[in-house]
């Protein structure tokens, strides 16, 4: 339950509770009085027309008697019966007469009920009346009066304090709607704030208003963020202060390395002519220095990635040929290449070129033979799995995979890749919008599978 | 053996790239600057130029633009940088090739040698070719358009000799590299699309809505059809 429907149904609760104790004991008290007023009056009008009977004859009540006590007791609206010596007359239908009041009035005291009659409510009111000396004269007069104007206006009451109650009831939900914003603005307010801190975007800040308990929240988070983004911002300006020295160390090696690497080819067709050891030193010199710029350039590469300007070079290839290509050109005929033809794909071949030859490459030189690479289409990506027959990847190794310079084998020292291999192939997955994932299989060794998008019309 | 202009800023490399060039047997001409660079092509005739992109002064896009407006001397660009946006901007500029540094002499050379490459396309007719109001004379390696001889870089008339040497046929840009750039292994495939969006510019009426050479999405170029 959200915290405005909480808040909005306490108002509501307690607004009924107000508007029922304080309407309701009103109306019926108001009720109780105008009925009981109205009663009194139609009791003491009745007694006194009775009293205005006297004196009566004192012969036996005949049918003429009662029937003219009757109409001198019934009044302009009512009508009345009268009962004696076993006898009855009058306008007065003696079926609204209960039992109870009968035997209250032949008690000899004054009865009243109220009865629904024809549609409508009426006051029955009975009475003994009474001979001059005093003692009873066996005569019961009923009068049936109209009770429907009290009636009337005591449901008036009912519907204004209904109406009363209704109007408050919408008020205070307006209150309290208001009062609920009142106090989830700051609330949504910090929501979205935390969100937003949540999404990177580190300046979030939420306005500090009053002096509340909810202000203090905000001013805390306020400060809070203050200091993450802070922490944060010095992070990434270490990150890429190291960044930038990785790159501008590798341009500086590049352009000496230049000119040696020029001079390669040179060295290369003298070192014949040289003499024993002289000829060796040239050797490992130019190897050193061909190692060394491989070194730089997968140095520059990773830079690249790091600072974005890595750019695709795109274009529609036959995936099999390219991937066919690469294997040829290395040299690594001992792989065994399933490569359906017509798998066309937008993507960079020599990107793709450098994915497969260092996949290839590691499982050759740190898995076992037979190293298979298997091409494939699923859901709109190519998929290539290349797999070795080696222990496969220990569970240290398997989630530093594909980081910089990892080597899995501490004691080993430098192999014959730069140690950048594998992470610039993940970047250059990640640069296409694929992905490469390393795993075990589950017969035993390592299984690396790339799945790259066909991209172009799809 | 070819002649070749190098300008290069950076003294040891200039002295490494003149060393094994001219170990293969090229003649070297080496400047530091551009505006060197291009004063000395007053007076020798290269047959090449091997061009660093970052020079100070008159950089190498500019150069190559000069260049390029004068005449139609190959032209190899150095990228010190493998930078794309650098590559891409000299092949606009009018380069017909790159190599990244550090390069081995070797890998420049067949550069040099894969520009200087004569079409090996098989010269059969002696009649010059019509393709609407182009005329392509295959012997003399001149086309006209309107009658009026077109201006092209080396990699531009081949790309075009190659397109036109079987009408309607689609060749994909790896192919192009291998037979225009003579690259056997992948090239680079924004060297074709930039030789493409250059010759376009300079045989199509509109080069947005290309007649001749003509883009077919997910396999690459082809000449036509008219």
């Amino acid at each position: 339950m959200t915290l405005r429907l909480r808040l909005l149904l306490a108002f509501t609760l307690l607004t009924i509770v107000t508007a029922a104790a304080v309407a309701g004991a009103g109306y019926v008290r108001a009720r109780d009085a105008i009925v009981q007023r109205a009663q009194d009056n139609a009791v003491i009008e009745t007694t006194n027309r009775v009293e205005q009977l006297y004196p009566l004859p004192a012969r036996a009540v005949d049918a003429a008697t009662l029937e003219r006590i009757a109409a001198r007791t019934s009044g302009r609206e009512g009508s009345a019966r009268a009962y004696g010596n076993g006898l009855s007359a009058g306008g007065m239908d003696p079926s609204v007469i209960t039992a109870e009041l009968r035997s209250l009035v032949s008690s000899g005291r004054v009865g009243w009920q109220r009865v629904s009659y024809a549609g409508a409510v009426w006051l029955v009111v009975g009475m003994q009346v009474r001979v001059t000396s005093g003692g009873p004269s066996g005569i019961e007069v009923y009068v049936l009066r109209p009770f429907t104007s009290e009636i009337e206006f005591v449901d008036e009451l009912a519907r204004n304090a209904w109406l009363i109650g209704g109007a408050v009831l919408v008020l205070a939900l307006g209150l309290g709607f208001l009062a609920a914003r009142g106090v989830l603005r700051p609330v949504r307010e910090l929501q979205l704030a935390a969100w937003k801190l949540g999404q990177g975007e580190l300046s979030a800040r939420v306005p500090v208003r009053g002096r509340d308990e909810l202000a203090s929240v905000a001013s805390t988070f306020n400060s809070t963020a203050t200091a993450l983004e802070h922490h944060v911002g010095e992070l990434r300006r270490m990150e890429s202060d190291a960044r930038r020295f990785v790159a501008d160390v590798s341009h500086e090696l590049r352009t000496p390395l230049a000119a040696m690497t020029a001079v390669t080819d040179v060295l290369d067709a003298e070192t014949a002519s040289l003499p024993g050891v002289a000829g060796q030193a040239a050797r490992l010199v130019n190897r050193e220095t061909l190692n060394l710029t491989r070194l730089v350039n997968d140095l520059i590469e990773v830079t690249r990635f790091d600072s974005g300007t890595a750019a695709l070079a795109l274009d529609d290839v036959d995936v099999a040929d390219v991937v066919r290509t690469c294997l040829r050109m290395r040299g690594f005929s001992e792989v065994s290449a399933s490569l359906p033809d017509g798998v066309r794909a937008r993507l960079d071949p020599r990107r793709l070129d450098v994915i497969v030859a260092n996949l290839v490459g590691n499982a050759l030189r740190h898995g076992s033979p037979p190293v298979s690479l298997v091409l494939s289409v699923s859901e709109s990506s190519l998929v290539i799995e290349v797999a070795d027959s080696g222990p496969g990847l220990s569970d240290e190794v398997l989630p530093h995979v594909f980081a910089r310079f990892y080597k899995a084998d501490s004691a080993r020292g430098r192999s014959e890749g730069s140690g950048l291999g594998l992470a610039i192939a993940w970047e250059n997955a990640r640069l296409h919008g694929g992905t490469l994932v390393a795993a075990n299989r589950p017969g035993g060794g390592a299984l690396f599978t790339l799945r790259l998008p066909l991209g172009g019309e799809a | 053996m070819p002649r070749v202009l190098l300008i290069e800023d950076d003294e040891a490399v200039r002295e490494g790239l003149s060393l094994a060039l001219t170990y293969q047997g090229h003649t070297v001409d080496a400047v530091r600057t551009g505006e060197e660079g291009l004063d000395l092509l007053g007076s020798v005739t290269p047959d090449v130029v091997v061009l660093d992109l970052m020079l100070p002064g008159v950089d190498g896009f500019e150069v190559c633009r000069r260049i390029r407006a004068s005449g139609d001397l190959p032209i190899i660009m150095l990228t010190a940088r493998n930078d794309d946006i650098d590559v891409v901007a000299g092949l606009e500029a009018g380069a017909d090739d790159y190599v990244a540094k550090p390069a081995q002499a070797r890998v420049l050379e067949a550069r040099i040698r894969a520009v200087l490459r004569r079409s090996s396309a098989p010269v059969t007719e002696v009649v010059a070719e019509r393709h609407g109001d182009l005329t392509i004379d295959r012997d003399g390696l001149v086309v006209t358009r309107f009658g009026k001889p077109v201006s092209l870089a080396p990699t531009e008339l081949r790309l075009l000799l190659e397109l036109s040497s079987s009408p309607g046929r689609v060749m994909s840009r790896q192919q192009l590299l291998g037979s225009v750039w003579d690259q056997g292994y992948l090239g680079d495939s924004r060297l074709v699309d930039a030789c493409v969006q250059r010759l376009r510019s300079k045989i199509e009426d509109d080069a947005a809505a290309p007649v001749y050479v003509q883009t077919v999405r997910g396999f690459g170029y082809r000449f036509g059809p008219l």
